[in-house]
């Protein structure tokens, strides 16, 4: 029997699902370049409580208006041109760690960075709730994410890895249900970095410390929680590529008509 | 039906990028657009207001806790003729007036304030840029002066005025009542055990520990209660407020 005979009437990709994961993608990108304006203020991170010019940075940019590096614990990076020192659009040389490109606005100003980031913030965590709400309700979580138990073995994880050398499986997952790789990839993504960047964020609140003291404590102090709010944005950077990469490999023009107009479910029998 | 092809999506995409950061650009100066965006800073307001019961303590820390070194940001030295002449006398001659709605306006000297009941905290500190210090302060609880004042029924906020200039404009801020009267907002004059030093505001400073360093205001040679912030400055509370657009809030 061929493997995709339609065999459900519902979409692949349910309606609660597209509007989240659209509405998400863009208070997302939203984030990380006003998130980028907001880091350029003090491009420096501490680990601890407390973390200023004087303490010891594990990452910093550091800028001057001839050259510019990154430094990670004790390796220096020439960053020239690109971190640190760089040519804005009209040519002359601005030394704030992260390019006019990559930040909202272009042009630094902490007041709107923050205005921007924490207006999108409040629609990415009402969308985020909503949606974990609306697919434990319409089953998403259970029938498509759900790791069942023999899926959890290594053996199983380390096959589904392997697989993805293989462009025929690749393009196989735009149809069939979600492998190991896809569930756990998933999973980690909206039940662990996402949450994890609205506490580490509330956590670095005065207020929110004052209010909830055991999350900046959870964290390890207000500068640990900057750190892990940096560090999870990258690891959400990191799993945005590679999810990019899997939707070119896989078909592109259907995964994205699929992730707008719903697509079909096909199952094997 | 519109067929897309490989090459149009990949130039969509392309100017979309493009479009996203100049497009971002147009709506960031456009007024109504800002108005929208700022419709969340009121949102941390309200939400952060409702946590708790108002009157939650920021957390306090131990000696062992202390930074090396406090930073200091904004001004770091007045250098007006009447700050360094005040400064040569140990500020003998300042003098903190209350003024605007309080039913009896009045001065105290330093040594006044330093004479009243004293609160010693130590709290972490969290610039609005990223940083944090933690710092022990000792200083005169703000409710003892505005119980001495004795505020009037229509007083709502308290604005605080200060010695430095920024660019010209003098600097002040200002706090609703709710944080004038929260048990960790003093007016510090000693920090780590020692004199306030020039860089950190001497000889007294605002500390309102459940907002970010812009709120504690340095330098303070007055406080003015107002039933609306619309009169002072440019009517948004605070110099960093008026300047750059910061948020009056600063709790988050």
């Amino acid at each position: 029997m061929p493997e995709d005979i339609i065999i459900a009437d519902r979409p692949r990709h349910q309606l609660a699902t597209r509007i989240w994961h659209w509405t998400n993608a863009l208070c997302l990108l939203i984030m990380l370049m006003s998130g980028l304006t907001i880091f350029n203020a003090h491009p420096r991170l501490y680990w601890g409580e407390y973390g200023a010019n004087d303490d010891y940075a594990w990452m910093a940019v550091g800028s001057s208006p001839t050259q510019a590096y990154l430094r990670l614990g004790d390796t220096r990076i020439d960053t020239t041109g690109v971190l640190g020192n760089w040519q804005d659009s009209e040519g002359r040389t601005q030394t704030w760690a992260f390019p006019g490109w990559a930040t909202i606005p272009s042009t630094y100003s902490l007041a709107d960075g923050r205005r921007w980031h924490f207006f999108f913030a409040w629609i990415f965590s009402a969308g985020l709730t909503l949606f974990m709400i609306r697919s434990l309700w319409n089953r998403h979580i259970q029938k498509d994410l759900h790791m069942r138990r023999e899926e959890w073995r290594p053996s199983h994880i380390w096959r589904s890895l392997r697989d993805h050398g293989s462009l025929a499986v690749i393009r196989q997952s735009a149809t069939h249900p979600y492998n190991v790789v896809q569930k756990l990839s998933y999973i980690g993504v909206i039940f662990i970095l996402l949450p994890l960047m609205i506490f580490t964020g509330l956590a670095m609140s005065p207020a929110m410390d004052a209010n909830w003291p055991f999350l900046t404590d959870l964290l390890g102090g207000r500068q640990s929680a900057r750190s892990a709010h940096f560090i999870t944005a990258f690891l959400l950077v990191l799993f945005f590529l590679v999810h990019i990469l899997m939707v070119l490999l896989s078909g592109p023009i259907g995964q994205i008509k699929a992730m707008l107009s719903g697509g079909q479910d096909r199952r094997a029998l | 039906m519109t067929i897309i092809t490989r090459r149009k999506l990949i130039t969509g995409a392309a100017i979309g990028a493009g479009g996203l950061l100049s497009g971002c650009d147009a709506l960031n100066r456009n007024p109504l657009f800002q108005d929208i965006l700022a419709s969340a800073e009121t949102a941390n307001f309200v939400v952060q207001r409702t946590l708790g019961d108002r009157m939650e303590l920021a957390s306090e820390y131990r000696m062992a806790d202390l930074s090396p070194t406090f930073r200091a940001n904004g001004t770091r030295d007045p250098a007006s003729p009447e700050y360094d002449a005040s400064a040569a006398q140990g500020f003998a001659d300042w003098r903190l007036r209350l003024t605007g709605l309080f039913r009896k306006p009045q001065q105290f000297s330093l040594a006044a304030v330093q004479s009243l009941p004293q609160r010693t905290q130590i709290t972490r500190h969290d610039c609005v840029e990223g940083w944090s210090a933690i710092g022990q302060w000792t200083g005169v609880p703000l409710k003892i002066l505005l119980d001495l004042g004795q505020l009037q029924d229509k007083a709502r906020f308290l604005v605080f005025h200060c010695a430095d200039r920024l660019g010209g404009r003098p600097y002040y801020e200002s706090i609703d009542l709710l944080d004038g009267f929260h048990p960790q907002t003093i007016l510090a004059h000693r920090l780590n055990g020692s004199p306030l030093p020039v860089a950190n505001g001497a000889p007294l400073r605002l500390r309102v520990e459940r907002q970010l360093g812009y709120k504690h205001a340095k330098y303070v040679t007055g406080i003015e209660a107002v039933a609306s912030l619309a009169g002072i400055g440019e009517g948004k509370g605070g110099y960093w407020q008026d300047v750059a657009g910061y948020a009056w809030y600063a709790g988050i």
